[in-house]
Order: structure tokens, then C-alpha cells, then sequence
């Protein structure tokens, strides 16, 4: 028998919202849908405490909906809701619904036009150690690959709250691909969001970086380094990933002719892969590297661990970047 | 047309029985459907009669009794659906929709031909009337369940009825839904089992069998009802009686024992009909035995 309180260092499952405060983001966006009288309901397939969903559900409890661990049926069934006018997010781990329920996304969410809106939370290889079976480095090739399903990737939470509160005015399904809720901040709350724009923080002219979620705030810390150093380095934020800004992928094949992708995903079908198909498509002429997991299962390792060992933090970035230039 | 079917008090109290005049209309139309299946396939060069064939009276007592709809209105918020995962059917249900004014008859005459909206299966972006898509099998059940829980934040109320296949019985998701459905005690849910034993590489109980069905049913929480498919009057009475019961806590399903191929006997020996196309003298064959014979 437990005696004696317990240490204050201690924690469980349910407070992962206090400790990891990004979470929030994802219910605040919803929350905030609610009180404008957006038709919005949400699901989860026993995670709400690991998406931060509890928050919402604890809001709005008849707009929720527990759906257990049946992530298809979770799927087909926010189908079935749109159909009926209402706008469902589902929410699971990134590695599930992008690649267990790949067809029902394709069959019954993007075939069939339905405004469902997708939340792969946990994505790329944040859930560290808990293995390759949680981690998502393919969902971007999958769910870019599915007519009419639009994929975005934010940076942070004010992101992809900015993108909740724009999919109100969205007819066509959406894929969040989001990280884990701890990732550091790069927009301050209240930012814009819009579907096919990047946001071109600059552009250089030696090298310009195009990144997508927890990649874009290591390659602005990079570039800044780089900069301070004398070189020239651009940032773009390729937060949306379909519809795909090509006009700003074009900018920057103009202002510099090296360029690097960043995201957390295998450089085969992700991020890089679809600036590389505007720069062919086009004959842009650029030196591009895809920087990312290298067609390989990620080793086991807490996820920090991990960014490091990847070179998908700043100092790796800025580490590959400098190859890219003085290669 | 708002389908008779819909208000349990054009019935009386607690009868649910249909007239005879009214089984003799849903024979036709059941006759219809069959007619119109071997039409359609001969324009495509190859279509599943059988899978139609048993289902039959099924869609037939749906949509010209039980069903609440309103012809011509395929998205009246208030109607009663229908999902299909058995997809492959659906050269059956479109002369129906077409026949409810959800979109030109004309539209069946270039069944399956390029830029069709009528393929294979039913597609909900493409043809009025259609509630789903259709063609991967085991969906339909879950996206039903969703249309039940809509509304619970819309207010309307209808029935959701989804036919499944038995063969459908083998893949996982249905189980998942089923699961799913009550314990969200989606009482307005209905699933039709059409048992007519067979899929594609032969008998579903010799493939990977699925008995004892009902108790698989009632074990995951259903109501469970079994009946004779072909039997209008009883199928017929049996949809009423499901429908108008606001009473059930439980989701319904209802095994609806049929033939696979019904109505011509021989494809109803025959399991590799399951996808085939008749010659001109075949089809004849075909299309006067179903025109003689009484089913049901």
C-alpha cells in the first residue's frame, strides 16, 4: 500500500497537458470554432489526454466523441457526420492515421469530398523511443499522394491554431500533421494562416531553406547563425505542404541556387520530394538537398536524442547547411 | 413520394403488415430491379447479377415502402439512409434513384461508359441519392454509425440502414463499428446481413465462416431479427416494425436470409456468376423466367 503523499516530480498520463502546454493549441482552436457556431465535433480513439483533446471534451462534452481504439471506424464514422453537415476533427498518432487508415482517408474522407479534418498528432519520429510502430516518417507521402486532401504541416501551436481557425472556410478534407506539443514556439498567438501560401521569412543568396513543422524553428535558428557569420541564408516555411506554394519555391530558386529541405519525415515522397517536383517541373536549375530521415527505421532514443543523432535540430541543420554551401 | 413506410401510424397502433396490394408493388418493383440489372450489365459487358439478385426485395421494400424520402429531394436533411457495403450492388439501386427522380433516367442508358457518374460502385460525389460510397468493403457499417451520431448535434431524426454482404462479415472494421455502435447505443441504426452464402472464391462458410451470425451479433450488443429475404410480405412488416421502434436502446440488425441469384435458376446453382455477362439468348432466358415467375 502507498503511504505518504507522493513526490511533486512525479506525474501520470492525464497531466501531460501541463506538461506539455502546446497541446492546448488543438482544443483552444477548437474551442474557439465552437463559440463562432462552426458546426465543429471531435474524436479520438483513446488518446484525448496524449492530444490534448480532454480540454475540448471537457468544454464541449456532447461534441465529443470516444470512439476507443478503432481508428478506421473512427475515420468512416467523421465521414459519415460530414455528410450530415457537421465538420469532425479525429484525432490519433500520426503513424496511425496516416498509414492504418490510409484508405478509408482516401475512400471515405478525399473520394467522397467530406470536410473531415485529420489530426496526426505525435508525427515524424517524436515519440522517440517508443519505436518505429509510433513513429510517422511516411504520412506527408501518403496523404500528399490522395486527390482532394489537403496536408499541412505547422511549426507550432499558434500555427496550427492560425490553421484551425482558417479550415473553417475550407470545404475540402484537411491532414494536420502535428508534433507532440513541447516543440519550441515560432509564432506568437493570433498569427495567420493560409491554405497554398508559405511564409517566406527571408530569402538568401547563397542557400534557402524550406522547412515544415518542428524543422522550421531549428532552420531559423540556424540561419540566423549562418547569417551572423557572414553567410546568406533564407528560411521559408512550407507549413503547407498541399496546396503547395510553388510561386514561393520559385522566389527562392531565384535568389539563391542552393537550396535544403527540412522536415521530419523520409526524404522519399515528403516535403523535399514535392519542392523537388516544382524545381523539375520548371528546370529551376537548383543545387537541392533533402534533408531528413534517409530512407532508414529510426534508432531508439528519447526524441531530443533523436533530433540531434538526425541532424534535425539547429545545430544540425546549420551542420548540413554549411555542407550544402561549401559543397 | 414520402414513402408510406416512414410513419408507423399509417400502419395502425401495431400492425405493421403490409396489404396484398401493397406486396404486389414491391414484387414489381422487385422485378424491376432485376430487369433493369441485366439491362445495365449488358451495356457494361460485365456486372454481378447474383449479388443484386438476392438483395432484390430488400432494396425494393427500402425504398418504395420503408424508407422516409422525398422523391426528387435526395439531400432533404431529414430522410432516412441507405449505405450499401456491399458496393458491387449497385447496378440494382441506380434504376431505382433514377426512378425516384434523384437524377435523368437517361443517365442509365450510358451505365459504366466513359464520364459515366454510374460505375461498378455507387459514388456519393457523383450520383444523387447515393449516401455513401461504396467499393471497399467493410466501411459502410462505421459510416452509418456516423450518420446516427450526427444526430445528436443536427436534431433531425431517421433511420440508417446498411446492407452488408456475408462475405463483408470477414473483415474487421464491421466488428469495429459494431462495437462502436453500442456502446454509443445507436438505436437508429440498421444493419441488413444479405445471407446469401456466397462470395467471390465460393461459399463464405467454406472461405472463412461466420456462424453462428446472430449470436455474433447479439453478442456485440445488437438486437438481432432473422428473416426470409424474399419473403416481401415478411421482410417488409419486419423494416417496418425496426423502423418505427424508438423504443430500442440497442442497434438492429437484421439477417435477412436470401439467395445468391435469385429469381434465375441457373445462376442460382451456379457460384461463379457471381461476376459474369450474358449473351443476347442467355439473357432472354433470363429476362422471361423473372418476368413468369412469382418471388416472395
Amino acid at each position: 500500500m502507498m503511504s505518504g503523499p507522493l513526490s511533486p516530480n512525479s506525474w501520470h498520463y492525464r497531466e501531460l497537458n501541463a506538461r506539455n502546454p502546446g497541446l492546448s493549441y488543438l482544443s483552444d482552436g477548437l474551442i474557439e470554432l465552437a463559440e463562432a457556431g462552426h458546426p465543429v465535433v471531435a474524436g479520438s480513439a483513446d488518446l484525448q489526454y496524449s492530444n490534448g483533446l480532454n480540454k475540448f471534451a471537457k468544454a464541449y462534452p456532447d461534441r465529443y466523441i470516444q470512439f476507443g481504439i478503432s481508428e478506421q471506424n473512427m475515420v468512416t464514422a467523421a465521414a459519415g457526420l460530414a455528410t450530415c453537415g457537421l465538420k469532425p476533427f479525429v484525432a490519433t498518432f500520426a503513424s496511425f492515421l496516416g498509414l492504418l487508415c490510409c484508405e478509408q482517408i482516401r475512400m471515405d474522407v478525399a473520394y467522397s469530398a467530406q470536410p473531415v479534418r485529420l489530426i496526426g498528432h505525435h508525427t515524424g519520429i517524436s515519440l522517440g523511443f517508443y519505436g518505429t510502430s509510433h513513429h510517422a516518417t511516411e504520412d506527408i507521402a501518403t496523404m500528399r499522394s490522395i486527390a482532394d486532401l489537403a496536408v499541412v504541416s505547422p511549426a507550432d501551436g499558434p500555427q496550427l491554431q492560425a490553421a484551425i481557425r482558417a479550415s473553417a472556410d475550407y470545404e475540402l478534407p484537411i491532414y494536420f500533421r502535428i508534433s507532440r506539443g513541447r516543440d519550441p514556439i515560432v509564432y506568437e498567438d493570433g498569427v495567420t494562416f493560409e491554405f497554398g501560401k508559405a511564409v517566406v521569412h527571408s530569402l538568401g543568396e547563397e542557400l534557402n531553406i524550406i522547412a515544415c513543422g518542428m524543422a522550421v524553428h531549428g532552420a531559423l535558428e540556424a540561419a540566423k547563425k549562418l547569417n551572423a557569420a557572414g553567410r546568406s541564408v533564407g528560411v521559408i516555411d512550407m507549413a503547407s505542404i498541399k496546396p503547395l506554394d510553388r510561386e514561393a519555391i520559385l522566389r527562392a530558386a531565384g535568389s539563391a541556387k542552393k537550396m535544403l529541405t527540412v522536415e521530419e519525415h523520409n526524404v522519399i515522397g515528403g516535403l523535399g520530394a514535392a519542392v523537388a517536383e516544382v524545381l523539375a517541373d520548371e528546370g529551376a536549375g537548383v543545387k537541392l538537398k533533402r534533408h531528413g530521415i534517409y530512407d532508414e527505421y529510426s534508432l531508439i532514443a528519447p526524441p531530443t536524442h533523436l533530433y540531434a543523432h538526425y541532424k534535425l535540430d539547429a545545430a544540425g541543420i546549420e551542420d548540413v547547411a554549411l555542407g550544402v554551401m561549401n559543397g | 413520394m414520402s414513402s408510406p413506410g416512414g410513419s408507423a401510424a399509417l400502419h395502425g397502433q401495431n400492425d405493421f403488415t403490409p396489404t396484398a396490394e401493397t406486396v404486389a408493388m414491391l414484387k414489381e418493383k422487385a422485378k424491376f430491379v432485376r430487369l433493369e440489372t441485366i439491362r445495365l450489365i449488358d451495356i457494361a459487358k460485365t456486372g454481378h447479377y447474383t449479388s443484386v439478385f438476392s438483395a432484390a426485395e430488400i432494396f425494393a421494400a427500402l425504398y418504395y415502402d420503408v424508407m422516409k424520402i422525398r422523391q426528387g429531394e435526395p439531400k432533404w436533411p431529414g430522410r432516412d439512409r441507405f449505405l450499401m457495403g456491399k458496393g458491387h450492388a449497385a447496378v440494382g439501386q441506380f434504376p431505382i434513384l433514377a426512378e425516384l427522380g434523384f437524377f435523368p433516367k437517361e443517365w442509365l442508358d450510358d451505365y459504366t461508359r466513359l464520364g459515366s457518374p454510374l460505375g461498378d460502385h455507387p459514388d456519393m460525389r457523383k450520383v444523387p441519392g447515393v449516401d455513401f460510397s461504396s467499393g471497399s468493403i467493410g466501411h459502410a457499417l462505421s459510416g452509418g454509425l456516423g450518420m446516427v451520431l450526427a444526430q445528436r448535434f443536427t436534431g433531425e431524426t431517421y433511420n440508417v440502414f446498411a446492407l452488408l454482404g456475408d462475405g463483408e462479415m470477414q473483415e474487421g472494421q464491421v466488428w469495429e463499428a459494431a462495437l462502436s455502435a453500442a456502446a454509443h447505443k445507436a438505436s437508429r441504426l440498421i444493419a441488413i446481413v444479405d445471407r446469401n452464402g456466397y462470395q467471390l472464391d465460393g461459399k463464405v462458410d467454406d472461405v472463412i465462416g461466420i456462424e453462428p451470425l446472430d449470436e455474433k451479433w447479439r453478442a456485440f450488443g445488437w438486437e438481432v431479427h432473422v428473416v426470409n429475404g424474399h419473403d416481401v410480405a415478411a421482410l417488409t412488416e419486419l423494416l417496418r416494425r425496426v423502423a418505427a421502434d424508438t423504443a430500442r436502446t440497442k442497434p438492429c440488425c437484421i439477417i435477412a436470409k436470401t439467395m445468391k441469384g435469385k429469381g434465375v435458376s441457373y445462376m442460382e446453382t451456379e457460384p461463379g456468376w457471381h461476376l459474369g455477362w450474358l449473351d443476347p439468348e442467355d439473357a432472354k432466358r433470363a429476362i422471361d423466367e423473372i418476368e413468369a415467375r412469382e418471388i416472395g
